[in-house]
């Protein structure tokens, strides 16, 4: 057995198990689901030879699984460039990139990779801000997409902040694109971990239960004292992610924002939301009883003036009949 | 125009006659004589013909604008949807003022109101086609599989609503008009109903627009970014529905003299005042709103940082202070002239304040080649909608009753 899924296996049994009892601790302070699985990337092992890539385009091009997660295939030489610019993002025929960065930390000469990829937020903002539920946070760790709802509106791309989604922007019928860190290939027994990780020729990407992945990170971390920066990117960047990251160099200059907080996206719109159905109930009560008043007083008025106008024409008889 | 002079009744088409007149709509001859008689107005639709086929059928999103995967919301949110939802909520701003509040004076900005509300919207999301990549699909959201954990969930579901009830308010116009008296007859026992609805849903929408940003902060300019732009896109929503009656009304003034009973013509100025008072109050209470959260969360370094803190201070003064001024002076001295220029001021201002929100002050982060700017086409199609609207209401003011009341009232205690 490669060492890149060693994590995986073990403990896959209570996995199964434990899932459904996170399921139903849902609501809002969800803690993400215990035994999910993700992938770490270690930029310090990356040589930017986007055999991922390739190994990504090969399986979601030749397995239709649905009409929206079927990538054009690729030519292997469009992988044939070292570490694509830093300026480089995904588009909507790949799901993943390798971006090539000449970080200031090492000198501004001395190339680091980072590959680039959906990060599987525990607490994802792509789902939380879809107003048809096309994403779906799997147990097993992994966001999908179905296209089967999606209206195109985009505000998952505005959500984002990894700015991950991309869009058919060039296709009459399109669709969002983003990984889906391989969850229909595994589920049909396509492969038994992301076609990445298995492309993988460094280990530089490893397959593993997130909890023990974070504690792989810190023993890489601590085993050579020095070496990484002692923070694992995605173990609580916007709440945590199961994608994550550790790196020799800072994670901004790999082009990883560092500014995004700790967060969960949800829980930045779902204090305003909870005020709407306030709104829906105060607001009527409260201009009706308005309305009531406004009117009672302009009747009053007129009914006053009425009064007066009566007591002065009686007045005026009065004066007459006298 | 003298204010004195307050012309005649205008002339309201008996119902026989109004038929024709939809009769005529589908026959291509009206459509080329009005093209003879107003060559830019049909320039203008004729490209946006184009436009349209190119964006639904031969180039789709990428052949039509300028959209990429870094900036998925262009202008067609920025302008059509942010402001053209903003400025259209005269006709909340005014049902409120007249029917709840009961305020003398507004009864006849009602109905004038209300059609361009209702065309606001309908073309709202007549635009959302162009800007959504499945257009038949707009209704899933409500009608499928509704994500409720979403704000665009409740934005479109209180848009909808609201167009239905929008329609339902202008209807009595168009019965009126084809003599089915009787429908505007319910729809008259409902106007409470109506408006309170309307106000609710508007203030649920209105301010929703602004939530829909809180779950990007990492996008955002700080100085925009705030909890309270929800708060922020309501309250500001009322100063542009009540602007842009004030704006709209001068022009309907010049333009539709006409088509205006004494009555319409006598109370404009009295509309003038009452949302010129509303509008300056309203404004100072906005713009000091604008400071609480600088002040709240110490963003004052930013003010007096580089262009964004520049386009900040603009917004403030020049958009919100000076108009908030202006509205004062021009109710306490009368002067429509003033109160006309502030009601332009303003409506600019939330146009500024829309863009800087979802279009200057956002993305900002990517790198200045990656930012976006509309391309040709995506100009063409917001200016497509707005003469779409600006038709439709001639066409509508020209014929129903909308700045005088029905003939068949005049008979009854109204
Ligand atoms: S990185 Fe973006 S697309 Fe991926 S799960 Fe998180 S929010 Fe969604
Ligand atoms: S573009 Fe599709 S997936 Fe994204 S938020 Fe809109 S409906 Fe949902
Ligand atoms: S992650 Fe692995 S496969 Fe991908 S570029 Fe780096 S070394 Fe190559």
């Amino acid at each position: 057995m490669k060492r890149r899924n060693f994590l995986g296996l073990a403990g896959a049994a209570t996995a199964t198990a434990l899932a459904g009892k996170a399921q139903a601790a849902g609501g809002h302070s969800f803690d993400g689901y215990p035994n999910s699985y993700g992938v770490l990337f270690d930029a310090s092992r990356c040589i930017g030879c986007r055999q991922c890539e390739m190994g990504c385009n090969k399986i979601n091009s030749e397995n239709v699984t649905e009409p929206w997660t079927t990538l054009p295939k690729k030519d292997p030489k469009a992988f044939d460039e070292k570490g694509l610019n830093a300026t480089a993002r995904t588009d909507a025929s790949m799901y993943t990139l390798v971006n090539k960065y000449e970080p200031q930390a090492l000198g501004g000469k001395t190339p680091v990779f980072k590959k680039a990829q959906c990060m599987h937020c525990k607490e994802p903002a792509c789902a939380s801000a879809c107003f048809v539920k096309a994403f779906t946070k799997t147990p097993e760790g992994a966001v999908t997409y179905n296209g089967s709802v999606c209206v195109g509106c985009r505000y998952c791309m505005v959500a984002c902040p990894w700015d991950v989604p991309t869009y058919e922007f060039n296709k009459l019928i399109p669709y969002v694109q983003k990984c889906h860190m391989c969850h229909p290939h595994i589920k049909s027994g396509k492969t038994t971990m992301p076609a990445c990780v298995k492309a993988c020729p460094m280990e530089a990407l490893t397959w593993g239960k997130r909890e023990d992945l974070i504690k792989e990170a810190w023993a890489r971390i601590s085993s050579v004292p020095g070496r990484y920066l002692p923070h694992v990117y995605g173990e609580r960047e916007m709440g945590g992610t199961n994608w994550m990251y550790i790196s020799n160099v800072p994670f901004a200059q790999i082009g990883l924002r560092e500014d995004l907080g700790k967060t969960p996206a949800p829980e930045m719109t779902s204090g305003a939301l909870g005020l709407v159905p306030l709104v829906a109930c105060l607001w009527p009560v409260l201009l009706g009883g308005i309305w009531q008043i406004t009117k009672w007083k302009d009747e009053r008025a007129e009914e006053d003036k009425q009064k007066a106008v009566a007591e002065a024409i009686a007045q005026e008889r009065a004066k007459a009949g006298k | 125009m003298s204010q004195h002079d307050h012309g005649a009744q205008p002339v309201i088409l008996p119902p026989q006659e109004a038929w024709g007149v939809i009769k005529s709509l589908l026959n291509p001859v009206t459509y080329l004589k009005f093209a003879k008689e107003h060559p830019i107005l049909s320039l203008i639709f004729l490209v946006g013909v184009v436009v349209t086929v190119n964006r639904f059928l031969i180039g789709g999103l990428a052949g039509t604008t300028n959209l990429d995967d870094n900036n998925p919301w262009g202008i067609w949110i920025s302008f059509d949807l942010l402001c053209g939802v903003a400025l259209a909520a005269g006709g909340y701003t005014t049902t409120a003022g007249a029917l709840i509040f009961n305020i003398k004076g507004l009864r006849t900005a009602v109905k004038p109101a209300i059609l361009t509300a209702f065309l606001g919207y309908a073309f709202v999301v007549y635009a959302l086609l162009y800007d959504v990549g499945q257009p038949w699909r707009l209704p899933y959201p409500v009608f499928w599989s509704q994500g409720t954990s979403s704000v665009l969930f409740e934005v479109g579901l209180c848009v909808m609503l609201y167009v239905t009830v929008l329609m339902i308010e202008w209807l009595p116009n168009f019965t009126d008009w084809v003599g089915m008296q009787k429908i505007s007859h319910v729809i008259h026992k409902c106007t409470i109903a109506l408006t309170i609805m309307g106000i609710v849903l508007s203030t649920m929408h209105q301010s929703s627009l602004g939530m829909l940003y809180l779950i990007a902060p990492h996008k955002m300019h700080p100085l925009w970014y705030s909890a309270h732009l929800p708060l922020q896109f309501f309250v500001s929503s009322m100063v542009a529905g009540m602007s842009m009656v004030i704006f709209e009304g001068t022009i309907s003034h010049h333009y539709m003299h006409s088509r205006m009973s004494p009555e319409y013509n006598r109370d404009h100025d009295g509309v003038l005042f009452a949302f010129a008072k509303a509008c300056s109050i309203i404004l100072f209470g906005y713009f000091f709103m604008k400071w609480v959260p600088i002040a709240g969360e110490n963003k004052w370094g930013y003010i007096f940082d580089g262009k964004y803190g520049l386009m900040w201070l603009i917004e403030m003064f020049g958009f919100i202070a000076i108009p908030c001024f202006l509205y004062a002076v021009g109710y306490r001295s009368r002067s429509t002239g003033t109160i006309k220029a502030a009601a332009t001021i303003s409506v600019l201002g939330i146009v500024f304040n829309r863009f800087n929100v979802s279009w200057f002050g956002f993305n900002i982060h990517l790198r200045p080649e990656q930012q976006y700017f509309p391309s040709v086409q995506e100009v063409i199609v917001s200016v497509f909608v707005v003469t779409l609207i600006i038709l439709c209401f001639r066409f509508i003011s020209k014929y129903m009753a909308i700045f005088s009341d029905h003939p068949s009232y005049s008979k009854g205690h109204h």
